[in-house]
């Protein structure tokens, strides 16, 4: 596997020949803030185009298919028509927790999109405490939702906010505890000695049984957690017009929109890298030529590939379900996914401890 | 250095969105009107502020939520090291994990994860 370390070492040597260092080390620094805003831009463009393709197909539509071939630019131009919409300003919101609020959930969502390891040797943020930084940082975002809610001083903001704040701190729990169950396996919080221990077997074989359940249960609570699909109680558009973001208008409204689509890739990225192997190539053992083959294939279209396809898996859910009500709700965390969860966490302890695992 | 990293990563969050609404004050129009700076609840004129008191089965939710994620951290250290900690580890962890599957069923039992 090609190791971008080697990109990323280059570039630091050739600053520090030509500058000195505190100054390689802020043009590092801009580096690599530039290179995250491109990739969370580009991102959220192809997850929007990708996301309205999907979603007519599901319909019988044809989509988005004006703008450029196929309408590949119509988020672009979307955009831009965002920019240049009217930002208005409401009488009688609480100003400052109302500009706040957009920062918090954008910055929770950028927070945790630094630490995703898209490939070999290109993370920005590798913690020791990987997977506890990603679950206290994206748990910020209800934070800025809660907000941006509470600021509007509009009921339908109020009751998005609040059932949006009750979904997603109980949906988090199982999130938590179904990637606690990996962290059993895996041995370590670190991202990148996650990825590392799955370079013969991703975690999902590895763990049989344990890690089957831990997947589905990660699925429907990481889904809960973007606020999507059936469980988009807090903008459900029949009932609270757009709930949390009603009062938000032109760009002040797409940073949440820019959010929930990130939220979306980034938990298909972190079920990715903790139960598929993030960017590791699929191996069998024993069959040595096919795992060579297997090894040409860049380790960025491994991790592209893989988050991909359980961001379809979230698509398809959304499209394919009607939403629920919020009793059913928290029925189906506090009842079922929470005592499922800890009888799973239990076993997979058992499993490790009794090295019953592959 | 990661947390150096951190820091950067925090102001890309914070460039990102200042500099969009920047350019959206620089491009976009704007143009005052007295009902447009109206709350917007469906064309019906707004009653009351929306700043009052509120339904309690949230705060239910909060306080079972707190319980439960104090627990989360507490497990997570136990999980890291639960291969070198063998069977006395286990057994504990058990234990701790019982009780507070007690405190579960108690709000069960009480009702509180009814939604009325």
């Amino acid at each position: 596997m090609f190791d971008f370390a080697i990109i990323t070492d280059w570039i630091d040597q050739t600053l520090k020949t030509f500058l000195p260092e505190g100054w390689a080390f802020f043009f590092e620094c801009v580096l690599i803030a530039l290179a995250l805003l491109t990739a969370y831009a580009v991102l959220a463009m192809i997850l929007i185009y990708v996301e309205r393709k999907i979603c007519a197909l599901f319909q019988c539509r044809l989509g988005p298919n004006r703008v450029g071939p196929f309408g590949v630019f119509q988020t672009v131009a979307d955009t831009l028509k965002m920019l240049i919409k009217e930002l208005i300003p409401i009488n009688s919101v609480d100003r400052v927790l109302f500009f706040v609020a957009p920062f918090i959930v954008i910055a929770a969502s950028v927070l945790s999109f630094g630490a995703i390891p898209f490939g070999n040797g290109l993370q920005v943020l590798d913690f020791n405490i990987g997977i506890f930084y990603m679950i206290a940082v994206s748990s910020l975002g209800v934070l800025g939702i809660m907000l941006a809610g509470w600021s509007s001083n509009n009921k339908y903001s109020m009751i998005g906010a609040m059932r949006s704040g009750a979904q997603m701190i109980s949906y988090e729990l199982s999130v938590g505890m179904s990637l606690m169950t990996m962290v059993l396996l895996a041995g370590s919080l670190q991202l990148s000695e996650i990825i590392a221990a799955q370079a013969d077997t991703w975690l999902i074989f590895q763990g049989h049984i344990p890690a089957l359940i831990a997947f589905v249960v990660y699925l429907v609570a990481g889904h809960a957690e973007t606020n999507r699909g059936p469980f988009d109680l807090p903008e459900a558009e029949s009932e609270l017009t757009a709930g949390y973001h009603t009062e938000y208008s032109g760009i002040q409204f797409g940073f949440f929109y820019l959010a929930e689509y990130l939220n979306m890739f980034i938990v298909a990225a972190i079920a990715t890298t903790v139960f598929l192997g993030g960017w590791m190539p699929f191996h069998v053992s024993g069959w040595d030529g096919f795992n060579q083959i297997m090894d040409y294939i860049p380790s960025v279209l491994w991790f592209l590939g893989k988050t991909f396809f359980v961001v379809f898996l979230s698509l398809w859910i959304r499209w394919s379900f009607p939403r629920l009500r919020i009793d059913q709700l928290l029925k189906l965390e506090w009842k079922y996914l929470l005592p499922l969860n800890l009888l799973n966490l239990l076993l997979m302890a058992l499993v490790v401890v009794f090295e019953l695992h592959f | 250095m990661s947390s150096a990293f951190l820091v950067v990563v925090l102001l890309t969050a914070i460039v990102l969105v200042a500099g969009a609404l920047v350019i959206a004050y620089l491009i976009a129009p704007r143009s005052y009107n007295e009902q447009k700076g109206e709350s917007y609840e469906c064309g019906i004129p707004t009653r009351g502020t929306s700043w009052m008191q509120f339904k309690v089965g949230y705060y239910l939710f909060a306080i079972l939520f707190l319980m439960f994620d104090v627990e989360t951290v507490f497990l997570f250290p136990w999980a890291v090291i639960v291969k070198s900690l063998g069977v006395s580890g286990l057994v504990s962890v058990f234990v701790f994990v019982f009780i507070l599957t007690l405190g579960l069923a108690y709000a069960w039992k009480k009702g509180a994860l009814e939604w009325k």
